[in-house]
């Protein structure tokens, strides 16, 4: 599988997100910088990955929206194609428009990292096939604003139509409904506060995050 | 008479921190008075914050050089050889001045500077440490500079994406008047690709990159070389501001310039900025530097040279090019979007010369403003030796469960999590024990590899304070002790030296004294300095803070597959310590915390029983017999029990024999050195046990792993539900009523 994961200059999840993909799919992303304007001819999957974009120091994710290469993203997008945004890069995409909802400060107002326990709500997409029975996984979190707002209409329709993908086991943000992931209508575009890519090696942060990257291989 | 130059008066020297006999060696060496600009040079060069001049007669008894040591003290931070051609980088410094007046920038910048200090030389940061100590949790300022420290520490590695792993916090009257926030950095570099400040030569192009220079931060250095008084926080404005989004791309991009051959030497600017940056290059590289102020990237309009060259605006770096590669570093430096601009030249003439808006407006040597810094032996007198307490001396409680629940929900021992949790500790992707984990040091691998580097931040002041020598002795003796509790070949140090007025005899003592038990123990336990800083005159109305030496300790785990935690107990394995329990009760956390005093001496570490339990210890983890290993320290055996119990949810049945010499209590809490607690299966423990009578090491069984309390020969039960409750929730209690006036 052809992947790109894109590179702003305050990503810094970046290369965990390279070696995530790598190892799962055996073969390296291609490290798309911020300025480009395409993404590599071929590219069959889109990672945003975690970090400060550009200092995010006006609303997370809210200039990376504008960057020059988001248009390609939503282009890939739109073709159905899969794309993943963890914690900023979640951020990324509902600035974008490209998800539901936003992504407001922690309700403790302060940053919070842990190994947070998760509930699959939607064990039947593209990014959650290959969980089989399993339904509760533990993956890390780490961020300031996670907590996911939309109005209650929003929240109801995207519960209805199965877009809630992952709920949070012991809500540490405040969001809505205990929502931790969510998808386009679509259900090619996911974005999560959680960081799967943290979560695919024995010895740092458990492998429940493996068969995130596994059921996107069976589906691109 | 006294000669000054146009402007200048006595007065104006002093307001400098320059007294009259410095004043004289500079009119000497000048030949000439200095003018305004030359002064403020001459003043944070010869600061106690940049020139050592109260310290240095004694960091040379320090133990620098060792088998391992690529690089010790003098350059930005200390390197050694992990093996693989590979190195780590690592240095902790202080930030307690700022902090104090303004915790959130304090701290966020103390972070940014020691990353600056690491990645200056060739390495990508991996990991950050932090020591803090405040005042008592009652004191009207603690929770917000708490609150302020932590989320300061936070707000900036989580920027720039280095897992902060770990740390130690402490709470003591002793610094009410002036907290300490101490950072470490720690980072990797192949051994033939690290940068250092010397190796310009004449006729290089010099090039700032980072951030534009502002009117922040003037005089930094100048502070942190004072007490502070009741007017300190009118020094707001010299507490400079960070931006972690700048340091984050001034990271990635000197690694990418790095990466080419376009370096002779670089320089972070960190206290004193431009000038000590400048002087440092020139001076070990034996050269001297033009630069053109008016070239320099400014932030304000209108700066004067004064400003520029003490400014301590963050996030900037001084390189020395080689001649013509200026166009490598312009375009990397574009790509991240960061200021780039050619501001001198190194020149052969051994001086300093500064040019703005066409006239020269400083012209020195460069030589004596590094060398000639003057050199105090100050004198001292050592404290009066405290007399030892045991146990036996000390009233035997009638409940140890209900003691043991104190102990380990007062202020020192209680769960940070409050603090941990606003750290990211798993970005890089390679933390495999950091301060959520049942571990004596965080565990980082090196990436790509199955190697790790163990790491940890000691240091018992209250041992410091009731004796300088055993105190420092035991601050680097712990480190030691940690490292090797996870499995690590401990290798080097860098210290972080937080001391009151040096100026006072009484301070001066604790000083000497903690320098010299410290290099005793690094002596003896191969476990060199590599780098290190020293904070001095951290006293408020002439109230000193407690001496606290902090050391950071880096060691190797050649095979990740072979260390320990203290999470591994199961029912039914044999708990066994390591080493003699006399019941030292001195200066111990039980006397603080349950009898409210804080006499008698520090415990003694005998560094030859250090040295062969540690390694019997290291030994017997390899060989895959331990299940859990801890080592024992603030509240004994019982806290370092409760401490195993609660990872491995598993209660711990203490098995303590009526006959000893021991009193239960001082069987329980004493804090005698040198001892390890360890689990093992039972087939596994009668193998260590023989090991250990084969090789002369004391080793007792003290328990066995089950149920669901903490216990004492069946009795004085703790059940660990109301332990947890008790332990977690101290922190919450104290800091929570910020969080709901913030909301």
């Amino acid at each position: 599988m052809k992947s790109a994961v894109i590179v702003f200059p305050g990503s810094n999840c970046d290369r965990d997100a390279h070696d995530a993909i790598e190892r799962v799919t055996g073969e390296k992303p291609a490290m798309v910088w911020h300025q480009e304007s395409e993404l590599p001819e071929g590219t069959e999957f889109v990672m945003i990955p975690g970090g400060f974009s550009y200092g995010d120091y006006l609303r997370c994710g809210a200039m990376a929206s504008r960057s020059a290469i988001l248009p390609a993203v939503v282009a890939h997008a739109a073709t159905g194609a899969p794309v993943l945004g963890v914690c900023n890069g979640f951020q990324i995409l509902t600035e974008s428009g490209l998800l539901p909802g936003a992504l407001m400060r922690n309700a403790g107002l302060t940053f919070v990292c842990e190994k947070a326990p998760l509930k699959i709500d939607n064990g039947n997409t593209r990014f959650t096939s290959r969980y089989g029975a399993t339904s509760e996984l533990i993956i890390p979190i780490a961020h300031h604003d996670g907590n996911y707002f939309a109005d209650a209409e929003t929240l109801d329709r995207i519960e209805g139509e199965g877009q809630v993908v992952f709920r949070y086991g012991n809500n540490p943000n405040g969001s809505q409904r205990d929502i931790a992931g969510v998808m386009n209508e679509q259900g090619n575009v996911l974005g999560m506060m959680p960081h799967p890519e943290r979560a695919v090696d024995e010895k740092h942060g458990g492998t429940d995050g493996l068969a995130l990257f596994e059921s996107l291989l069976g589906s691109a | 008479m006294t000669q000054y130059a146009d402007g200048i008066a006595a007065e104006i020297v002093a307001e400098h921190g320059i007294n009259d006999e410095e004043y004289a060696i500079i009119l000497d060496r000048l030949g000439r008075a200095p003018n305004m600009v030359e002064l403020g040079i001459f003043s944070v060069m010869w600061s106690e914050h940049c020139s050592y001049k109260s310290s240095r007669a004694h960091l040379g008894k320090f133990p620098t050089s060792g088998e391992k040591v690529i690089q010790g003290p003098g350059e930005n931070a200390g390197v050694i050889d992990i093996g693989d051609g590979q190195a780590c980088i690592f240095k902790m410094e202080s930030h307690n001045h700022p902090s104090y007046i303004e915790p959130y920038q304090g701290a966020a910048t103390g972070v940014g500077g020691i990353l600056r200090d690491v990645f200056t030389m060739g390495a990508r940061p991996v990991a950050l440490m932090n020591a803090l100590r405040f005042g008592a949790p009652d004191h009207e300022k603690t929770q917000h500079l708490v609150g302020g420290v932590v989320a300061g520490i936070g707000g900036y590695g989580n920027c720039v994406g280095v897992p902060t792993v770990g740390g130690e916090t402490n709470f003591h009257e002793g610094y009410n008047g002036n907290i300490l926030v101490n950072a470490m950095a720690v980072g990797l570099a192949e051994t033939d690709n690290i940068f250092y400040a010397r190796g310009a030569e004449p006729g290089q192009p010099i090039v700032y990159v980072g951030s534009k220079t502002g009117r922040d931060g003037i005089h930094g250095a100048t502070m942190a070389s004072a007490e502070f008084d009741d007017e300190s926080e009118e020094k707001r404005p010299t507490v400079q501001v960070g931006d972690p989004f700048v340091e984050k791309k001034l990271i990635e991009a000197c690694l990418e310039l790095m990466a080419t051959d376009a370096i002779a030497a670089i320089q972070d600017m960190g206290a004193a900025g431009l000038t000590s940056s400048s002087v440092e290059m020139a001076d070990k590289g034996g050269i001297g530097i033009k630069l053109i102020m008016d070239d320099v990237p400014q932030r304000e309009e209108n700066m004067s040279t004064y400003e520029m060259m003490l400014s301590e605006s963050q996030e900037r770096m001084l390189v020395i090019m080689k001649p013509g590669r200026e166009d490598v570093a312009k375009a990397i430096f574009e790509k991240w979007e960061l200021d780039v601009a050619v501001i001198g030249e190194t020149t052969d003439t051994g001086r300093m010369v500064l040019e703005h808006k066409g006239e020269i407006v400083c012209d020195i040597p460069v030589a004596p403003l590094a060398d000639d810094a003057p050199k105090y032996e100050r004198p001292y007198f050592a404290p009066e030796v405290r007399a030892q307490i045991n146990a036996k001396d000390v009233a035997q409680p009638s409940h140890m469960g209900e003691v043991l629940l104190k102990l380990m929900s007062s202020p020192n021992m209680a769960s940070k999590a409050w603090i941990w949790r606003q750290y990211d500790r798993h970005v890089m992707a390679d933390t495999a024990a950091s301060s959520e984990d049942p571990s004596d040091a965080a565990i980082v691998r090196v990436h790509g590899t199955n190697k790790a580097l163990a790491i940890t931040t000691d240091c018992t002041p209250r041992y410091c304070y009731a004796d300088p020598f055993e105190g420092g002795k035991q601050a680097v003796a712990e480190a030691w002790r940690n490292l090797t509790a996870t499995g690590a070949d401990p290798i080097a140090i860098t210290d972080c030296l937080n001391f009151g007025n040096p100026e006072r005899e009484e301070i001066m003592g604790q000083f000497v004294g903690c320098v010299e038990g410290m290099a005793q123990a690094c002596a003896a336990l191969n476990f060199p300095v590599v780098s290190g800083n020293v904070s001095l005159y951290n006293e408020t109305n002439g109230v000193a803070i407690p001496p606290t030496p902090a050391v950071g300790g880096v060691g190797l785990i050649p095979d990740m597959d072979k260390r320990a935690g203290f999470g591994g107990m199961s029912e039914g394995h044999i708990l066994m310590v390591v080493g003699k329990t006399t019941g030292a009760m001195g200066a111990s956390t039980y006397l603080r915390v349950v009898e409210g005093r804080e006499d008698g001496g520090a415990p003694m570490v005998d560094l030859d029983r250090e040295k062969a339990h540690g390694n019997f210890v290291r030994g017997q983890i390899r060989a895959g017999r331990i299940s859990a290993c801890h080592d024992l320290s603030d509240g004994g055996l019982a806290c370092a029990a409760a401490d195993m119990a609660l990872a491995s949810q598993t209660g711990i049945k203490l098995a303590h024999d009526a006959d000893s010499d021991v009193p239960m209590h001082g069987f329980l809490f004493g804090e005698d050195q040198a001892r390890y607690l360890m689990a093992a299966k039972k087939d596994d423990a009668i193998a260590i046990i023989q090991d250990a009578k084969a090789e002369d090491i004391d080793i007792q069984v003290v328990g066995l792993a089950g149920g669901t309390a903490v216990s004492v020969n069946g009795a004085h039960h703790l059940e660990l539900d109301r332990l947890r409750a008790a332990w977690e929730g101290w922190m919450p209690d104290l800091m929570e009523p910020v969080a709901e006036a913030a909301e």
